[in-house]
C-alpha cells in the first residue's frame, strides 16, 4: 500500500516537473522570435542553469587546498558560461574548515540554495559524512580531491576525480616494474599518515606480485622526522637501487639532502605529494636531478590543455595552480561534457540528474588537465594513464 | 663500520638535543619553571639566521650573532611580559602560560613566514676551518655539521659551568636557585637574575637553532616544537637543573634513538626512547645526574 502511494506521489511529481518543463519551453517559444534559437534550446533540453555546489576548507589548516579547489571550479564555470553565451552553470561554494560537522551544515545550506550536483568535498574526513547524506538524497557527488577509498565506497552516486591512495601505489609499482627502474627496492614512508601508509601498503603488495624485492622498508612519524639520515643509511646498506618515497615533498627534500651527504645515489621515485619539491625556498634543486614522480598534474607540463589552464588560472588569481585546482577544474568540465552530450539539463530533479550522470560517467571518456582518456568504474573510482615526470635541469620533463 | 656510522648519526642528533636541553635545564634550575616556549625561540632564531645568511648572504658568524641578539631580546621580553607577573602564582599557571606562549610564537611565525617549509643552508657548508672528516678510506664520513655541533655543545657547557661557579652573577643565580626569598634578603636582585637567565638561555637557543637546522635542513614554524620536547625529555633524563646532566641526557637520547632505529625498528624508535626514559626514572627519579629535588606540580 505504502509503495503504491509513493509510486503515485512520485509519478505526480514527475508529471508536475514535466509540466514545468513544458511551460518553460512554451514561454521560450512565445518570447523567442528567432525560430532556430528555439530549436537549439529545445535540442539541448533547456537553458535553465544547472546549480553546482562546492564544499571545502577555505579557512583553517587545510585552507590552501580548499581555496585552490574553489578557484579551479569558479574558473571553469566562468569559462564555460562565457563560451556558451548563456549561464550553463550557477556556482556556489561553502566553507567547511576541514570539519565534518561544518561540512554537513554547508551541504544543507547548498541544498536550500537549490544545488543539483555536488563538486566536493575537498578533504577526505568531511567527505565521508557528506557522502552518506548524498546517498540518502541521491545527489550526484564528484569529489575533486578526497582520495580515501571509503569515500567512493559510500554509495554508487559518489565519484572521484583524483586517484585513490592505494591506486597511486599500484600504478607506481607497475610503472617501476614495467620500465625496469630497479630490482632492489627501498621505501621510506610516514607511518603516522594515512596517505603515505595507504600508498605503501598497496605498493608493497603490487611490487611483490611483480617479482621485485623490497630490501628495506623504513618509516618515520610526524613527531619524529627531524633526523631521517638513519633511514637513508639503512636503504643504502641494504643495497636498494631505487627508493620509493610516498611522502610529501618537505620530508623528501630532507631525504635527498641526507642521501647526498653520504654519497648515496639511487633512483628516487615519488607520488603526487612530491609535487612542489622544486619550489622549496632555499632547496638546492640540483639534488633532485633524476628524481621521478608520478603526478596526474603538473603546472610545468607542456601539453596544450595544461598550458591554457595554467595561463588563465594565473591571469585570474595571480598564482600557479596546484593539483587540487586542476582536479576541480576537470570536475566542472566533466559535468559540462554530460551537458553537451544532452543527457542532463537544469530542469531535471536532483535524483534524475544523478541517474543520468551515473550512466554517463561510467560510459564516457574524458580528457582534462589531469590526464587524457579518463574513465570511471561503476564504483566511482577514476582510471587515468599514469604521468611520470623526471626532474631534468631543475624542471619536470615527461619520462620516456 | 655500519655501527660506527649509526653511532655518529646518533651523537650528532644527541648533541643538538643537548644544546637545546642546556637552555631548558638552566631556566628550570634557576627560575624553577618549564619554559615550553624555548623550542619556539629556537625556531625564531633559525628564521633570523635563514634570512640573514641564506637570503642576504651575511657572514655565518655574524648571522648567528644577530640571531643571538634577536633571541635574547625576545626571551627577556617573553619573561617580562608573560612570566614575571606570574612569579607568585601557582606553578601550574606559569606552565600553561608557557604553553600558550609557545603556540603564540608558532602562529605568529606562520602568519609572518607562512607554513611552507624552507630548506635551510648549512652554516658550515663552505667553512674553511671545519671540513667533513673521512675515515677508513671514505667508508665513514663525519659531517662538518656534526663536528661543529659537538664542539659547540662542549664549549658552551664548559663556559656555562665556569660562569655559574666562578662569577658573581653566577653565584647570584645559584643563590636564587637555592632559596629565592633568602637571596632577595641578602641583596640579590631576583628579577634581574632571572632576566639574565632567560637572556643566556635564549642566546643558546639561537645557536641551537642554527646548528639544528644545519644538520636537519627543513625550517617551518613547527620546527622547534618536537626537538624542544625531546630536549626537555633529555634534560629530565639527565637530571633537570644539572648542566652536565643535560649534556649527558641529550647525547644518550640521540644515541638510543638512532641505534633503535638502526637495529630494532624505525617504527618503534620513539616508543623505545620513552621506555628507556620511564625505566631510568623509575630507578632514579631525579634523573642520571640530578640532585635531590622536591618538584612541586
Amino acid at each position: 500500500m505504502k509503495k503504491l502511494i509513493s509510486a503515485a506521489l512520485a509519478s505526480a511529481m514527475v508529471l508536475s516537473l514535466a509540466a514545468c518543463g513544458s511551460t518553460d519551453t512554451g514561454s521560450n517559444a512565445s518570447t523567442g522570435t528567432d525560430s532556430t534559437a528555439t530549436a537549439e534550446a529545445s535540442n539541448t533540453g533547456s537553458t535553465t542553469p544547472i546549480k553546482l555546489g562546492g564544499i571545502g576548507p577555505t579557512t583553517g589548516s587545510a585552507a590552501s587546498y580548499g581555496i585552490a579547489v574553489m578557484q579551479g571550479e569558479e574558473l571553469a564555470v566562468n569559462e564555460i558560461n562565457e563560451a556558451a553565451g548563456y549561464t550553463v552553470f550557477e556556482f556556489s561554494f561553502e566553507d567547511d574548515e576541514h570539519d565534518a560537522e561544518k561540512a554537513m551544515n554547508a551541504y544543507n545550506t547548498l541544498k536550500d540554495w537549490g544545488m543539483q550536483v555536488l563538486l566536493g568535498t575537498v578533504t577526505s574526513t568531511p567527505s565521508l559524512s557528506v557522502a552518506g547524506e548524498t546517498v540518502n538524497d541521491n545527489m550526484f557527488m564528484l569529489t575533486p580531491s578526497a582520495s580515501a577509498v571509503d569515500v567512493v565506497e559510500t554509495g554508487d552516486n559518489v565519484f572521484q576525480m583524483c586517484f585513490t591512495d592505494p591506486n597511486q601505489g599500484v600504478v607506481s609499482a607497475d610503472y617501476i616494474a614495467e620500465n625496469a627502474l630497479g630490482t632492489k627496492i627501498g621505501v621510506i614512508y610516514d607511518s603516522s599518515d594515512a596517505y603515505s601508509s595507504g600508498i605503501y601498503t598497496a605498493f608493497k603488495a603490487e611490487i611483490e606480485a611483480k617479482g621485485l624485492e623490497i630490501v628495506a622498508a623504513e618509516s618515520f612519524t610526524s613527531d619524529n622526522k627531524s633526523d631521517l639520515s638513519t633511514q637513508v643509511t639503512k636503504c643504502q646498506n641494504a643495497g636498494a637501487d631505487l627508493v620509493f618515497l610516498p611522502i610529501y615533498y618537505n620530508e623528501a627534500s630532507q631525504i635527498l639532502i641526507a642521501a647526498d651527504k653520504v654519497g648515496y645515489k639511487p633512483t628516487f621515485f615519488g607520488c603526487d605529494g612530491m609535487d612542489g619539491i622544486l619550489s622549496i625556498e632555499g632547496f638546492d634543486t640540483s639534488l633532485a636531478e633524476g628524481l621521478m614522480l608520478l603526478c596526474p598534474f603538473s603546472a610545468t607540463a607542456t601539453d596544450e590543455t595544461t598550458q591554457k589552464f595554467v595561463a588563465s588560472y594565473e591571469a585570474a588569481y595571480g598564482e600557479t595552480p596546484i593539483q587540487f585546482a586542476a582536479d576541480a577544474y576537470d570536475c566542472v568540465y566533466a559535468i559540462y561534457q554530460c551537458v553537451q552530450n544532452g543527457s542532463i539539463n537544469g530542469d531535471m530533479s536532483v535524483s534524475e540528474m544523478c541517474e543520468a550522470l551515473k550512466a554517463d560517467f561510467t560510459t564516457m571518456t574524458f580528457n582534462g588537465t589531469t590526464g587524457e582518456g579518463q574513465t570511471w568504474e561503476a564504483n566511482g573510482m577514476v582510471s587515468k594513464p599514469p604521468r611520470v615526470y623526471v626532474v631534468t635541469n631543475g624542471e619536470y620533463a615527461t619520462a620516456e | 663500520m655500519q655501527f660506527l656510522s649509526y653511532l655518529i648519526n646518533g651523537i650528532s642528533l644527541g648533541s643538538v638535543y643537548a644544546l637545546i636541553a642546556l637552555g631548558y635545564t638552566m631556566v628550570y634550575g634557576i627560575a624553577k619553571m618549564l619554559n615550553f616556549a624555548h623550542g619556539d625561540v629556537i625556531m625564531i632564531g633559525s628564521y633570523v639566521v635563514f634570512f640573514a645568511f641564506g637570503s642576504f648572504g651575511l657572514n655565518p658568524v655574524l648571522s648567528i650573532v644577530l640571531s643571538m641578539v634577536v633571541c635574547t631580546i625576545l626571551g627577556v621580553a617573553i619573561e617580562r611580559v608573560a612570566y614575571r607577573p606570574l612569579r607568585e602564582a601557582p606553578s601550574l599557571a606559569v606552565l600553561i602560560t608557557a604553553i600558550g606562549m609557545s603556540y603564540l610564537l608558532q602562529q605568529v611565525a606562520q602568519l609572518m613566514w607562512t607554513s611552507n617549509a624552507k630548506s635551510f643552508p648549512s652554516v658550515v657548508a663552505n667553512s674553511s676551518i671545519f671540513k667533513p672528516v673521512s675515515l677508513f678510506d671514505g667508508q665513514l664520513t663525519i659531517s662538518a655539521e656534526t663536528i661543529v655541533t659537538i664542539l659547540a655543545c662542549v664549549v658552551i657547557m664548559v663556559l656555562l659551568l665556569y660562569f655559574i661557579n666562578c662569577t658573581s652573577a653566577g653565584h647570584a643565580m645559584q643563590a636564587v636557585s637555592e632559596d629565592r626569598g633568602a637571596a632577595q634578603l641578602m641583596g640579590v636582585n631576583v628579577n634581574a637574575t632571572i632576566s639574565l637567565t632567560f637572556a643566556i638561555g635564549s642566546a643558546l637557543a639561537a645557536v641551537a637553532g642554527a646548528l639544528l637546522c644545519s644538520s636537519y635542513p627543513s625550517l617551518q614554524p613547527t620546527t622547534g616544537a618536537m626537538p624542544g620536547i625531546k630536549a626537555f625529555v633529555a634534560a629530565v633524563f639527565g637530571g633537570i637543573g644539572s648542566i652536565p646532566g643535560a649534556f649527558l641526557g641529550g647525547i644518550l637520547l640521540g644515541v638510543i634513538e638512532n641505534l633503535s632505529k638502526a637495529y630494532i625498528s624505525t617504527q618503534l624508535s620513539d616508543a623505545i626512547v620513552f621506555l628507556v626514559l620511564i625505566v631510568v626514572l623509575l630507578v632514579k627519579p631525579t634523573g642520571l645526574l640530578g640532585k635531590k629535588v622536591n618538584v612541586k606540580v
